[in-house]
């Protein structure tokens, strides 16, 4: 049985009658030990896809599916008090911005401490000591002295750790990380991504990985979800999806990845914006920007369907080939 | 240096704090005044040479003369029925910084409060208290305070209580302003992951982070306080005769303004500068406190 099972998750903002779906008839299942990358462009509704799952979308926002459980427990369905006690024990997330996803006002140790007691008390010397343990296993260096550091004394990277090390307080079977490496340096960001997989391969966590780096995706991910304005465009197995993408959404990610463009003067890059809530077409999302767009494309909205073992949201997807180099 | 190995850490916060306040060399004299005050209050029946309330009736507006008369020396002189007017001055140092406290006090914690709660529960809850705010400030303060004490009857305590309603909506807009900013940050979304409740959200983890500018508004809402006391004062409303309260002292000896200049100006004295200082305090809070201001 999956850990985490989301059946067609909407998040609708705006007016009843005509709202804007940040977030539509989005599914998917992770394991417990697997690694599942969201991929996709600002705007995409990968964000808000967590949010939700972590019960974070806040009215006027409501959201919407028809299974949400975990370990077979229905989220929807849970009281407050049972969600709160989950949330943080079994399900922890890691947020972006490592800046500001820690209080100013108090000290490592205390914010580490704090989240250790909610979930499972103890002594302040136990706290203290399983906070020091902590920072250890997210390899701060100097980790005593770091306990009494407020975080504007603490790098990005650091403060990231501390997050990190926040998040596996408890021992979460699952791992929700929103974009964990973008705020980062590049020689951090390898760093980061090799302690996220260590720790996740440790402990056998599943791991959610929002990113809009299809590089992170390919070092770290086994499958691969592609959204797209709220909609996930194409789901499939890590290497088959770099080797033949079939969503053209797909293509273009990978088409403007730099490794694709050696010797090119230019960087390929995808004309057009991710619609909005008010210029969204109605038929295929991706038509407007779409190079291999028919008549059909434009009038009809296209389901999600299998394609040489993917799901692929396409009439006329791409079928098994390399990464074209021109076009 | 034994555990020089890694860059110190940094000073922590307070030092940081009084690093920064002590640039501003008006803070450090409205500091200074503030706890020459602050002394003349807790001691004031040591260092007062009369009791305050004590008549002599031979010296009624004697001026203000270092030479003793009678064995008794009247330093700032001695008002229309003989009291020491530095007595009462010592004396309504107290009063004052009460009145400062207590009406800060009571403004700040009502005012907390109601903006945590607009900050927190947007929508008709906010709507609700806001609009009431926006409402009291339309009002001029002055007038709202006196319509208050002509509720409440006058007096000391209620003078205070008005002053607490008249500086209410500026510590609910303070309030609810940085807890608006707080709350689109990622930390507040990690407690709540964390499985924190939302008083809890509320008072651990948000309102700490929205203390600077209420720190600095409620040291610059104590020289209201003090000036609101006195202004009612004077107009009979507040501090009633015989208390030497500085708005009180003022009004009883207005009709001897040109004859006996020190029974007005002094009193009027005390209370400029200690508004003044409050004032100066406040600002210098402000430039350590705000990171917009600083270098």
């Amino acid at each position: 049985m999956a850990l985490l099972d989301v059946q067609d998750l909407t998040v609708e903002f705006g007016p009843e009658a005509s709202p804007f779906k940040a977030v539509d008839g989005v599914s998917f299942a992770v394991d417990a030990g697997e690694v599942v990358g969201i991929v996709g462009e600002s705007g995409s509704g990968k964000s808000v896809t967590a949010l939700a799952l972590m019960g974070l979308v806040d009215a006027p926002g409501r959201v919407r599916a028809s299974r949400l459980a975990f370990d077979g427990r229905d989220v929807l369905a849970m009281r407050e008090r049972e969600r709160r006690a989950m949330l943080g024990r079994d399900i922890a997330m890691i947020f972006q911005d490592p800046m500001s996803s820690l209080n100013p006002c108090f000290t490592v140790e205390h914010q580490l401490a704090e989240t250790l007691r909610i979930h499972e008390g103890g002594s302040r010397r136990a706290l203290r000591a399983r906070a020091l343990e902590l920072l250890r296993a997210v390899e701060i260096p100097d980790a005593e002295r770091r306990l009494e550091a407020y975080p504007h004394q603490l790098s990005g990277g650091m403060s990231q750790r501390v997050m990190v090390a926040m998040a596996i307080a408890c021992n979460p079977r699952l791992l929700i990380a929103d974009e964990p490496t973008t705020a980062l340096d590049v020689t951090i960001q390898a760093q980061m991504l090799a302690l996220l997989l260590k720790l996740q391969r440790e402990r056998g966590m599943g791991m959610v990985l929002i990113t809009h780096d299809l590089g992170v995706v390919a070092e770290v991910a086994r499958r691969v979800m592609v959204m797209y304005a709220g909609q996930v465009v194409e789901t499939a197995p890590v290497p088959d999806i770099f080797a033949a993408p079939h969503h053209p959404y797909t293509e273009a990610l990978l088409a403007a990845l730099p490794e694709h463009n050696i010797g090119r003067r230019r960087l390929r890059s995808m004309p057009g914006v991710v619609p909005g809530a008010l210029d969204r077409p109605s038929g295929c999302l991706l038509a407007p920007r779409c190079a291999y767009a028919q008549p059909r494309c434009v009038a009809q909205r296209p389901a999600l369907d299998g394609v040489e073992g993917a799901q692929v949201r396409c009439f006329f997807p791409l079928r098994s080939r390399a990464v074209e180099t021109t076009r | 240096m034994t555990d020089a190995t890694l860059a110190a850490l940094p000073p922590s916060p307070w030092v940081e704090l009084w690093r920064d306040f002590r640039r501003n060399r008006g803070a450090l004299i409205g500091l200074g005044i503030v706890a020459v005050l602050l002394l003349a209050a807790l001691l004031a029946d040591v260092i007062a040479p009369h009791p305050p309330a004590e008549q002599f009736r031979e010296a009624t507006l004697r001026a203000p003369s270092w030479e003793p008369v009678d064995g008794r020396r009247f330093v700032l002189g001695t008002d229309p029925v003989g009291r020491d007017v530095l007595s009462r001055l010592i004396h309504g140092t107290r009063l004052s910084l009460l009145i400062g406290l207590v009406s800060v006090g009571l403004s700040l914690s009502g005012g907390v409060l109601l903006g945590l709660v607009a900050g927190f529960f947007r929508g008709g809850i906010e709507f609700t208290i806001m609009r009431l705010m926006d409402i009291m400030l339309a009002l001029p303060s002055l007038l709202l305070a006196v319509a208050v004490v002509a509720i409440l009857g006058p007096g000391l305590m209620n003078a205070m209580y008005a002053i607490a309603i008249v500086m209410l909506p500026h510590f609910v807009r303070l309030t609810r302003a940085a807890v608006i900013g707080e709350l689109a940050k990622d930390y507040v979304a990690a407690s709540r992951i964390a499985g924190a409740s939302t008083p809890r959200l509320m008072f651990d983890t948000v309102l700490p982070n929205c203390a600077a500018p209420l720190i600095v508004q409620a040291t610059l809402g104590f020289s209201t306080a003090i000036l609101d006391a006195a202004a009612l004062g004077f107009l009979g409303l507040g501090a009633q005769p015989p208390t030497p309260e500085w708005g009180s002292m003022l009004a009883s000896a207005l009709e001897f303004i040109q004859s006996a200049w020190w029974v007005v100006t002094l009193p009027g004295l005390a209370i400029l500068v200690a508004v003044l200082a409050f004032n100066l305090m406040g600002d210098g809070l402000r430039d350590a406190l705000d990171p917009k201001l600083k270098r």
